[in-house]
């Protein structure tokens, strides 16, 4: 336990302790994108993956957990190593250009705040149920065209997963640059990896209050 | 060329200090940045104003003394470049160009463009070295080494300690430092007995003197006058878990 309490005491530690929630957050995300395309087969087949999720019982409350415990150390050790970043620097430069980094890497500590309330938000909503559009708490499907039918809702679920997308967009690579998953052959590919896991998640996830706006699903 | 110089002006480390403007003319295309600052200090010693202070050696691009930010940029706009090897060449004429300090917690402004970088020196003494016997030199040869490994452990080594990476990173980190510090050595056979105590004597140092923390931006990379990769900053990282799995940090033995 010192040990490990010494390890986290380095802003080294703490980002191996960001990345390593991070890679479990991306697998839940990916997941939760998997189980909600099954949307496009139908109210039987998606009310009854709920059905499924739900039944598991333990199960469900142990991923949860380990869901939630991800979430509160992945923000801590952010929060954490930001304010060390801001202290590292007191006095700014009168002129400072950018020459590699970019936008999504700029503001992971903007995008990083904003998916947290969205999370909150989309529990609030679909989870527990606490929202006043009178959704069900078996039928699924109707709950997500019932939602995503009101313009308001899509617009919010749209602009909160393009920001996911920027976060991943630098997130993922940067996972795998903390965790010192690197070799010279593939270091290209991990730029890439990420760009594209992060667009197809965005894509995924977006496909669903695109196609309920369309009327595609109904 | 005509070109206007705003450069930053602070008396000692408790002066507040402030960009002051100084108008270059005449000036040739092959006159370095330090060459630029020669003269200028010239003009000003005749006038009986203080001269420019600034950091410089060997002036060929190989000892680490110089550098500062050139309109932004760590060492200027030149990729691949100390600051006395950067030539007005790479300017235009009618340029405005802004020279200041490199900034950080760990590097407090000495005078005008010098800053105090002993806090890189703190993070080599912490654990950049090997302990081997004095004496007679090893045959060479002796320890065989492939050749992959001897280049990557060169192009660590390569660093020459300015401080570009820290006055680059948008943290102030200076990931990019330790991590080739402690690849040079841990990449070749010497360097295996304390290679776990190096990585976390180092990276605790690193923290103790109040760097930040790396983002993987990779502006250091960008900046860097050797082209030091990242590469090596994934390096640290294994190191660093790896150490910190199997041992805990011992002070440094005196013998
Ligand atoms: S003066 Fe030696 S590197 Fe520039």
């Amino acid at each position: 336990m010192a040990r490990a309490m010494t390890f986290y005491s380095t802003t080294v530690g703490k980002k191996v302790v960001m990345a390593a929630t991070g890679v479990l957050l991306v697998l839940f995300i990916v997941g939760h994108m998997l189980g909600n395309l099954q949307i496009f087969e139908g109210p039987e087949r998606l009310n009854a993956y709920a059905h499924f999720l739900k039944s598991t019982g333990e199960l469900l409350w142990g991923v949860r957990i380990v869901m939630l415990a991800a979430i509160i150390l992945h923000i801590l050790a952010a929060a954490q190593i930001t304010i060390a970043n801001w202290k590292a620097r007191p006095i700014g430069y009168a002129m400072k250009k950018d020459v590699e980094t970019g936008y999504a890497a700029r503001t992971m500590i903007v995008s990083g705040p904003l998916i947290l309330l969205y999370v909150i938000y989309h529990l609030m909503m679909f989870t527990f149920l606490q929202t006043p559009q009178g959704l069900s708490d078996t039928d699924v499907y109707g709950n997500v065209v019932k939602a995503f039918q009101q313009p308001g809702i899509s617009a919010v679920y749209i602009v909160a997963l393009l920001v996911l997308g920027f976060h991943l967009y630098h997130g993922i690579w940067s996972m795998l640059q903390t965790l010192g998953v690197n070799h010279p052959k593939y270091n290209r590919l991990r730029r890439i990896g990420a760009c594209v896991l992060a667009v197809l998640i965005a894509a995924g996830y977006l496909s669903i209050p695109v196609s309920v706006l369309l009327g595609i699903v109904h | 060329m005509k070109l206007t110089l705003k450069i930053w002006r602070q008396e000692s480390p408790e002066d507040k200090g402030r960009l002051v403007s100084y108008e270059m003319d005449g000036v040739a295309e092959d006159t370095s940045f330090l060459e630029l600052l020669d003269i200028l200090n010239q003009r000003l010693i005749k006038k009986g104003e203080h001269p420019v202070t600034f950091d410089h050696d060997c002036r060929e691009g190989i000892c680490g003394s110089c550098g500062f930010m050139i309109s932004g940029i760590a060492h200027g706009p030149q990729k691949l470049t100390t600051t006395c090897q950067l030539f007005m060449r790479q300017f235009k004429d009618g340029d405005t160009i802004v020279a200041e300090p490199f900034r950080s917690r760990a590097f407090p402004v000495i005078k005008d463009l010098v800053v105090d970088r002993s806090a890189l020196d703190k993070i080599v003494q912490a654990g950049g070295f090997i302990s081997a016997r004095t004496g007679s030199g090893p045959d060479g040869n002796a320890i065989p080494i492939s050749k992959e490994k001897a280049d990557r452990s060169m192009d660590a080594a390569a660093c020459i300690g300015c401080g570009a990476c820290v006055a680059a990173c948008p943290n102030g980190s200076a990931m990019l430092f330790t991590a080739a510090k402690i690849s040079h050595l841990g990449l070749l056979p010497q360097g295996q007995p304390e290679r776990k105590q190096r990585a976390l004597r180092m990276v605790a140092k690193m923290q103790e003197l109040g760097f930040g923390a790396c983002s993987n931006h990779g502006e250091c990379e960008a900046v860097c006058p050797k082209g030091i990769s990242i590469d090596f900053i994934a390096r640290l990282n294994r190191d660093y878990m790896v150490a910190s799995a199997l041992e805990t940090v011992e002070p440094v033995k005196k013998v």
